[in-house]
């Protein structure tokens, strides 16, 4: 990847009076990329959008957006950004389709491509039906689309959205994933949440922030596979706990067994790997062997939900 | 500049499309009521000496209108776009602080102007009723209307910073109403022409925005007035971009 980085962090700190918000981030993205900014509450993530569109200075440190310095050069960084805030406020005594030109018009969208861009927005954010309703009278949903659609009506290089799909029911929250899915396809897009699975489903990669350090950086599969050193399979065989223990006596590759009763007929035995080693085979052979019924063989998967609580411990007990 | 219109239109259609702008002019027209029923029931039965226009200009009820529409003009501007949170997305477009703050004073200065049209009507009544020509003359209307805009000007400068302080529109009138009723206080004290002023007699004299709307409404354009109105509405606009600004001091 020669091209210049969407996304430049640098050493960024931020500090309010009495408490560090930012504590030396450093982070590239680069373009195409859909990258989840992830962390529980208060850990700096709106901080670190709001400086990267400008709206708020850092204390030290260098943020750049496409080679532009976010302080120094905050106007040609704010060309290039599309930023829905925390909470995605909008004139509410406005209609969609009025908002959206008025917002088009900020920025610096001629009347032709104005009317050309917002006709395509409100067609893939699904708004065409609504587009001459009264924002405030529209359920969440849309009003969450009327800012993800002014978001990118310019066209941006780069989407940054606060927390996209933050009080939104079960349906709504699929429509808009979906959406940011599709606008990752043609642009770069930022997106802070603090739903684990959100950044499972819709981003390439994963930036975990805590108390305003970054914890990880990675794909989703490898934050996954570091984590899945112990990746214990389960295995329920129709056999006596002894003969188990007997049979796997010798695996090079394994660590721990752990057999229990759980029927007449069967028991569960979980095998603890050494090296992250993939199991599972060597186990079905095993059993095929001996010509056990096997009823149950899984691999247990840590989702980022376990690696962020793991993430998050650690640093616990290291203070 | 298609910017700048955007964002005066979207101020107008902000007032229009909350209570707050219908508030204002039934207050401004209510007011304007009372001033001409004051009016009229003080020339009748007594003969007045003072000219009749300078009386409606110095009458409580016309700086009334002043003193409390500036304020509920100017709270919304930037208070309330801080407090629901628009004011960031508009300060991540790429929309300089300077054209924010003179479109937002550009459209509070419009909605003002047409809350004082109704004036026109009530001279006229003045007139008809009076049988005084000096109401509705071209002159003395024309100086009148031009210190209704440069001291409205001022004072609607003195909201715009007043709403650019706080997310609160409550303390933002506030702040506003009190430093207008500053200045006016001090126009006030000037106007008796007491000595115990000493030398600051004619320090508030100059600053006098009663003595300066007397001028105005005689059809006189002192320049002094000028230079202080809108010098006063300038410092005010740029304060005002200050404090836009200060957001991104370190």
């Amino acid at each position: 990847m020669d091209a210049t980085p969407i996304i430049e962090v640098i050493d960024l700190v931020k500090q309010y009076p009495g408490r560090t918000a930012l504590d030396r981030l450093n982070f590239v993205v680069g373009p195409g990329e859909v990258v989840g900014f992830l962390g529980p509450n208060g850990a700096g993530k709106s901080t670190t959008m709001r400086i990267l569109s400008g709206f708020l200075p850092a204390t030290r440190g260098t943020a750049r957006v496409a080679g532009y310095d976010v302080f120094h050069e905050a106007e040609e960084v704010r060309r290039r950004i599309g930023y829905m805030p925390e909470n995605n406020p909008l004139h509410l005594d406005m209609r969609v389709r009025e908002y959206l030109k008025f917002r088009a018009r900020l920025k610096g969208l001629g009347w032709r491509r104005r009317r050309q861009r917002i006709d395509a927005v409100l067609n893939q954010c699904g708004l065409t039906e609504v587009q001459n309703r009264i924002i405030g009278q529209l359920s969440k949903g849309f009003r969450q689309r009327v800012g993800l659609a002014d978001a990118f009506v310019h066209e941006p290089d780069l989407i940054i959205l606060d927390e996209p799909t933050i009080g939104l029911d079960p349906h709504q929250i699929r429509a808009v994933r979906a959406l940011i899915k599709e606008l990752g396809r043609k642009h770069t897009v930022f997106l802070s949440t603090h739903i684990l699975s959100e950044v499972e489903m819709t981003c390439s990669r994963v930036i975990i922030i805590h108390q305003g350090r970054i914890l990880a950086a990675d794909t989703t599969d490898n934050l996954e596979r570091q984590l899945a050193l112990d990746g214990q399979v389960i295995a329920e065989v129709a056999a006596s706990a002894e003969s188990v223990a007997e049979a796997f006596r010798d695996f090079p590759d394994l660590e721990a067994l752990d057999v229990t009763v759980i029927d007449d007929d069967f028991v569960r035995a979980a095998f603890t790997p050494r090296n992250g080693h993939d199991l599972r085979a060597l186990i079905y052979d095993q059993v095929v062997q001996r010509g056990w019924k096997l009823r149950e063989l899984t691999r247990s998967r840590h989702s980022l939900e376990d690696i962020f609580v793991h993430l998050t411990k650690n640093r616990k007990e290291e203070r | 500049m298609t910017v700048f219109f955007a964002l005066v239109r979207r101020e107008l259609g902000g007032v229009f499309k909350s209570w707050v702008g219908y508030v204002v002019m039934a207050v401004v027209l209510w007011q304007l009521g009372w001033s001409l029923l004051n009016l009229i029931s003080r020339l009748s039965g007594t003969s007045v000496t003072v000219p009749l226009p300078q009386l409606f200009y110095q009458s409580l009820y016309f700086w009334m209108i002043l003193l409390t529409t500036a304020p509920l003009i100017t709270m919304r501007s930037f208070a309330s776009e801080r407090a629901s949170g628009t004011y960031e997305a508009l300060m991540t477009t790429p929309v300089g602080d300077v054209q924010v703050v003179l479109a937002k004073f550009t459209g509070s200065l419009l909605f003002y102007l047409l809350t004082w049209l109704p004036l026109l009507g009530v001279l006229a009544v003045l007139r008809e009723v009076t049988q005084e020509p000096a109401f509705l003359e071209p002159n003395s209307t024309g100086g009148a209307f031009l210190g209704i805009l440069l001291i409205g000007a001022l004072y609607l400068a003195m909201g715009c910073f007043a709403s650019a302080l706080t997310r609160s529109q409550m303390v933002a009138a506030i702040l506003s109403f009190m430093l207008g009723l500053g200045l006016w206080g001090l126009s006030l004290s000037s106007a008796g022409d007491r000595p115990a002023l000493g030398p600051w007699g004619p320090v508030l004299d100059h600053i006098s925005v009663i003595r300066q709307m007397t001028d105005f409404a005689a059809g006189v354009i002192d320049s002094r007035h000028l230079v202080f109105l809108i010098g006063g509405t300038f410092f005010f606009l740029f304060l005002t971009t200050r404090v836009v600004e200060s957001r991104r001091w370190k």
